[in-house]
């Protein structure tokens, strides 16, 4: 479980301190996958950042709770995957060695079933066939797929993913979606989805949440029912839907333009 | 392969212009200090009797120390400016003032300090090739896409492991090029720090020639040192095509 609890991160600057995110909470249940919505700028991207250990804390805690106890989220102890937005493969590294290297940055050994488990995930992600090819020489779809397999095959304790399916065009999206959600019903790693689509956060989150505008406050939670419902198409999830349009609106403007840009 | 092919195929071409243009200056201008091209060739030969191979020898040895000793202090020091605030802030107006002076200027004190055997030579080179390789360095290492950052420290990346798989590899496109532009540089540089405290080298072995008045051995000197030159640059390509397949789209 992951429990976040007044966390307060700001930017150094020049001119001092800018607060992104000042007094979040959020918990999330083992296994479950939050998306959460907001309007650019309001600090979900940051959010991932800090749960990477990319920033540091100011004040309040982030910690992750298992049977063993509650410890501060930490990169060291803990095993985070991030998919961020143009999946952050290395690009001096075949799609082989970028899905193999978390787990030898950890020194994990890779035992013989943990190779034919590898071997699955290529397999289920069709990237097989790509392993020995570096990220310049993928299409956009084809690197997408080796940046799920990289994350899937590291066993993360927590997923981070920020928009990691903005950059593909419509089709392959949609067909990256399904493998997504495919490859985590295997062991269904917690999971952070940022995105600013609110068809996808239906799709692949038990759970929404809404940022607002500033300072990262969390506006709205609902529980989800259409997780994994790729069309459904009863008038309860328009409204849902409809809803979280508007828990999304305050500067309408924008929000309209990031709705066409997103979709 | 093909790529090896075409290098050659313009080495080639190159080669034969510049003699072409060679042999018309000497067909114009009719003076003893330029010689037939044919003349020269002839007499190539004779450079295998007179030892040129240890003369090269002698040279690569004190490009190879200098350049191994920019590179063990340029690249460090490069990526300590490029991740340290501090750092760049103290040494960037350093390196910002120094960069265009001409180092050769500094030759006597390098020979007061170093004598005037291989060390002042290799302080001369290292002086010329350490700034390309820091400012190069330094640069590359702020072009790193900071997301290659984001999924290497999650996955529990420590300092050293984050040196060794993305820093190092990311600059080695551009050290190797800027390596490539400075060895150039300190293969023209043997001219001048061979004329000196030395009886090899192939910058000793013009200047021999030049001062014995024998215009057909001097250019013997001339071609060797080019096609040592020009070697290096390929052999610096080649190495960068090799280990950086990555930067190169398959087509």
């Amino acid at each position: 479980m992951l429990v976040i609890e007044n966390l307060s991160v700001s930017y150094r600057t020049k001119k001092g301190r800018v607060p992104v995110i000042d007094g979040l909470s959020l918990q999330m249940e083992q296994g479950e996958v939050l998306a959460v919505l907001g309007p650019s700028g309001c600090g979900k991207s940051t959010l991932i950042n800090v749960l990477a250990g990319m920033l540091p804390i100011d004040s309040g805690s982030a910690d992750f709770v298992t049977e063993n106890g509650r410890q501060p989220l930490n990169p060291k102890t803990h095993k985070i995957g991030v998919i961020p937005q143009n999946c952050g493969l290395l690009p001096w590294k075949t799609v082989r060695d970028n899905c193999l290297l978390p787990l030898k940055l950890r020194r994990e050994p890779i035992t013989e079933e943990r190779e034919r488990e590898i071997s699955d995930i290529y397999e289920a992600l069709d990237v097989s066939q790509l392993l020995q090819r570096y990220p310049a020489q993928l299409s956009g779809g084809q690197v997408q797929r080796a940046a799920l397999a990289r994350a899937f095959v590291f066993h993360p304790d927590l997923l981070l993913m920020d928009e990691p399916f903005s950059a593909l065009d419509a089709i392959t999206r949609q067909d990256a979606r399904e493998l997504f959600l495919r490859i985590w019903n295997r062991n269904r790693p917690t999971t952070v989805l940022v995105t600013h689509s609110i068809e996808e956060a239906l799709y692949l989150g038990n759970t929404v949440v809404v940022m607002g505008t500033s300072h990262g406050e969390i506006q709205y939670r609902m529980k989800n029912p259409y997780f994994g419902n790729s069309n459904p198409e009863s008038v309860d999830y328009l409204a849902a839907k409809r809803t979280l349009h508007e828990k999304l609106k305050p500067d309408d403007e924008r929000r309209g333009w990031i709705e066409q840009t997103a979709e | 392969m093909n790529r090896l092919l075409n290098k050659c195929l313009i080495f080639l071409q190159g080669f034969l212009l510049l003699n072409i243009i060679w042999y018309l200056a000497f067909a114009i201008m009719r003076t003893t200090v330029i010689p037939s091209p044919i003349t020269i060739y002839q007499n190539f030969g004779t450079v295998f009797a007179s030892q040129i191979f240890i003369h090269i020898l002698f040279s690569l040895k004190r490009i190879g120390a200098g350049l191994a000793l920019s590179l063990a202090v340029g690249v460090p020091v490069g990526i300590l400016m490029a991740y340290s605030e501090n750092a760049n802030k103290i040494l960037y107006p350093l390196i910002y003032f120094s960069y265009p002076i001409p180092k050769t200027a500094l030759l006597p004190v390098a020979m007061m300090l170093w004598g005037m055997r291989d060390g002042s030579k290799v302080a001369i080179i290292f002086l010329i090739v350490v700034f390309q390789v820091i400012v190069s360095a330094r640069d590359s290492v702020r072009n790193i896409d900071p997301s290659v950052y984001l999924v290497t420290v999650s996955a529990g990346a420590s300092r050293a492991q984050i040196i060794r798989h993305i820093t190092l590899p990311a600059i080695l496109p551009e050290l190797l090029t800027s390596v490539r532009v400075s060895l150039g540089t300190a293969v023209s540089i043997l001219f001048f720090v061979e004329g000196y405290g030395t009886k090899y080298g192939m910058g000793y072995y013009i200047l021999d020639a030049w001062s014995r008045i024998d215009y057909i051995d001097m250019y013997i000197g001339i071609v060797v040192i080019s096609i040592v030159g020009f070697a290096l640059f390929v052999a610096i390509d080649l190495l960068s095509g090799l280990l950086c397949r990555w930067s190169t789209p398959l087509k």
